[in-house]
């Protein structure tokens, strides 16, 4: 395609009336409501839904839900996770759970916040929050380890709380004939 | 047109023979079919169905062990040609059979085939039927995937998603049972997960010999047990975790260390004896997670043994040697200990050079070191490693490749029946020179002493050891999961296998280092890789003359003498 070049008149060519109508919309907003945030200082509210950085929760008596169960490694797509698993010792502070990750570690600066580890979690133990701005002074701090994450997550009130039913479920049965719980 | 009909006949079948329809499509399968032990039996629906390309569910059937029929998960249709008043099956007036569909299903792994039988696979009272008898078995089964070793090879996962339920029906509680029965000591049970197929109950009975296990109690109380007081420990018992088609039992070695979708999975074989188990190799990140068996009739079956499979840790203990070194060489690089053994080599006088290699290197390495041995005329041997065998698949030969060493002539008519000699001759002064390839001569009759007194000491190992110490020149090894190549078992069945992991630091196969060695020593190269070599081994040697490497395949081929 040819671009016409249109011939410039001379009020054109001083640019004069281009500069002064700069100027009006200078003027305008200086005179105006003000618009810019002073980030950092303030901050947006993060609308819910946001998907921010992931990190690890405990329901409400204080248990690691996290299973290690590794979807969440597998699912990553720029595999940003890596679970340790417990390995064959038995834990006796994990009770009739078994198993809870030795070490769970997520490279913020591979995390893409696409949300599919929380998707994929069938404990409801990671949750993509609010936090969206990430800093650091070396690679090695911005790989977060399972105590940071769970003490940046903090607590998700779990109203289901499977594990413990099963459990109560299973101390119910410990007498014959077994007593419904329900 | 006639012979076609005649063809098609379901009824003139080649004699052995038997035709039956699956899903509409006529195949022919043999009268009989080895079962467990290999005796021939009738052949099973399942089977015929297998044959026909139809995948039948199944959870207690294995074909290796003796058929059960408690899971009802095989429940198909079927129909037998009606039989007329005389006898005689009747005919449609177009010539085909009139088949009568039997008013109830039957279980396909113990149903045996006749001539003519029609087996729908795909009705709707079939598919009804596994969905619910799956329905059923999750009935109390304690859905705990996350938290299951099994998930990803779960057959009940897997046949849930196949022919399941969307949605779970049962309202009720369910019933728990113990969730860490400690069975044994390498096999931990979970009661709840049990699905109750009888599989680890029939493997140690009938395959093992060991009547260990039991169910107890009734009803949905039943589970599995060891007789009280006793523990389920003999040299077979991780393979009843292979085989539960579920999570109930599970190897406390593996137990909660990976999942089972991340292992890389390694065609390989079992180094810890002469029978050279056929193995798949489970390994991620350059870390080995487990062995577990890989079927070959001719070999192992379908089984392992609980020792060989779990003597895997020592390839990554802290002591691997990871650079050339010794006492003569100043830095560790190949290059320098090539050439200083090349050079010392080239130094020695024949009958005054041994050479001892391990009959744990593979075919390939042993040839290359029998080419070193006729170029330098050095006598050779293997340091012989015994143990107690047992009657199914444990050899007393701890040596994976004893076999292979002999038809390579490198291990004496009775292996190690040479050491004794190279100790007596290197104490009187006639030996000068020892090249040890992948063994501790130390503990194998000749002393410290005896080999401080040799002018060249060459060896070569995975770990560090009393030989490596002292030697001039020490070569770092590859354990077998590190590298390619072959082994001979002791029925002389050549098996290849392939790498799982890559060596620690400089280490290298010793197919690498030997073919350079030998390239430079004699003048002669061999090519570098575990093919060429072979190639020259066949081309050489009359044992291997009728192999070729691709022959190899998945199941190894037996050589001719």
């Amino acid at each position: 395609m040819i671009a016409e070049r249109p011939t410039l008149k001379l009020v054109d060519r001083l640019y004069l009336t281009a500069a002064w109508n700069g100027f009006k919309v200078t003027l305008r907003h200086f005179l105006g409501r003000k618009v810019t945030m002073q980030y950092p200082e303030q901050r947006w509210a993060v609308p819910p839904g946001y998907r921010g950085a992931p990190y690890l929760v405990r329901d409400q008596t204080g248990r690691t839900k996290c299973v290690a169960c590794q979807l969440c490694e597998f699912i990553c797509p720029p595999r940003a996770i890596r679970v340790t698993p417990p390995g064959p010792a038995v834990d006796p502070s994990t009770g009739n759970v078994e198993k809870r990750p030795r070490q769970f570690e997520i490279n913020m600066l591979r995390c893409i916040y696409c949300g599919l580890c929380q998707e994929v979690c069938p404990e409801e133990a990671i949750f993509l929050m609010q936090d969206y701005s990430l800093t650091g002074c070396s690679r090695e701090e911005m790989v977060y380890d399972m105590e940071r994450l769970l003490a940046l997550g903090g607590v998700h009130h779990d109203h289901v709380r499977k594990w413990d039913r099963v459990r109560r479920e299973a101390a119910a049965q410990e007498t014959f004939p077994p007593n419904p719980i329900y | 047109m006639k012979q076609s009909q005649q063809s098609n006949d379901p009824l003139a079948a080649p004699p052995g023979m038997i035709s039956v329809t699956v899903d509409g499509r006529t195949v022919l399968v043999p009268r009989t079919m080895p079962d467990w032990q290999g005796r021939q039996v009738p052949t099973t629906m399942l089977q015929a169905c297998e044959l026909a390309g139809v995948t039948v569910p199944h959870y207690c059937y294995h074909p290796k062990l003796p058929v059960a029929g408690n899971c009802r998960m095989c429940l198909v249709e079927y129909g037998v040609p009606a039989l007329g008043p005389d006898r005689k099956p009747m005919r449609q007036p177009d010539g085909s059979l009139v088949i009568k569909k039997s008013p109830r299903p039957a279980i396909a792994c113990a149903t045996p085939v006749s001539p003519g039988m029609e087996i729908y696979t795909s009705t709707p009272t079939v598919k009804l039927m596994r969905q619910s008898v799956l329905e059923f078995l999750l009935i109390n089964h304690p859905l705990d995937c996350p938290i299951c070793d099994q998930a990803g090879e779960c057959k009940l996962q897997e046949y849930s998603v196949e022919y399941g339920r969307a949605s779970s029906r049962f309202v009720e509680t369910k019933v728990h049972k113990n969730k860490q029965v400690d069975l044994g000591p390498r096999i931990m049970l979970d009661q709840e997960r049990c699905i109750l197929c009888s599989r680890c109950i029939r493997f140690t009975r009938d395959v093992v010999g060991d009547d260990a296990l039991g169910i107890v109690n009734r009803g949905s109380y039943s589970a599995i047990a060891a007789y009280p007081g006793t523990t389920f420990d003999n040299n077979y018992t991780l393979n009843t975790a292979d085989i539960c088609p579920v999570g109930a039992l599970t190897s406390k070695d593996f137990r909660f260390q990976m999942r089972v979708w991340f292992l890389k999975e390694t065609m390989s074989l079992c180094a810890s004896c002469g029978t050279g188990c056929n193995i798949v190799i489970g390994s991620r990140e350059n870390r080995i997670y487990r062995f577990t068996p890989r079927q070959n009739d001719a070999v192992n079956s379908c089984w392992m043994c609980d020792y060989g499979r779990l003597n895997y840790r020592w390839i990554e203990r802290a002591d691997r040697l990871t650079n050339p070194g010794g006492t003569k060489l100043t830095k560790p690089d190949w290059e320098d200990a090539i050439n200083g053994i090349a050079a010392g080599l080239k130094q020695t006088i024949p009958g005054h050079i041994a050479i001892v290699a391990s009959a744990r290197l593979t075919n390939e390495e042993l040839y290359l070191v029998r080419r070193l041995a006729q170029f330098l005329g050095a006598p050779t041997d293997c340091a012989p490693r015994s143990g107690p065998a047992d009657n199914l698949l444990l050899c007393a030969d701890r040596n994976p490749n004893t076999k292979g060493a002999q038809l390579l002539g490198i291990a004496a008519s009775l292996p190690g029946a040479n050491l004794p000699v190279f100790a007596r001759l290197i104490r009187n002064g006639t030996i000068r020179s020892l090249l040890v390839f992948g063994e501790d001569v130390t503990r194998h009759g000749i002393a410290p002493e005896d080999l401080a007194r040799l002018d060249f000491l060459v060896a070569s190992d995975i770990h560090s050891n009393g030989t490596t110490m002292i030697s001039h020149y020490f070569l770092p090894g590859c354990a077998h999961v590190e590298k390619r190549g072959s082994f001979t078992n002791v029925h002389g069945r050549i098996q290849k296998f392939e790498k799982a992991v890559d060596p620690p630091g400089l280490a290298r196969p010793e197919l690498y280092w030997l073919s350079e060695l030998v390239c430079r020593v004699t003048g002669q190269s061999v090519g570098r890789t575990v093919e060429s070599v072979f190639e020259a081994m066949r081309a050489e040697v009359p044992a291997f003359r009728n192999i070729a490497w691709a022959d190899l395949e998945d199941h190894g081929v037996a050589t001719s003498v």
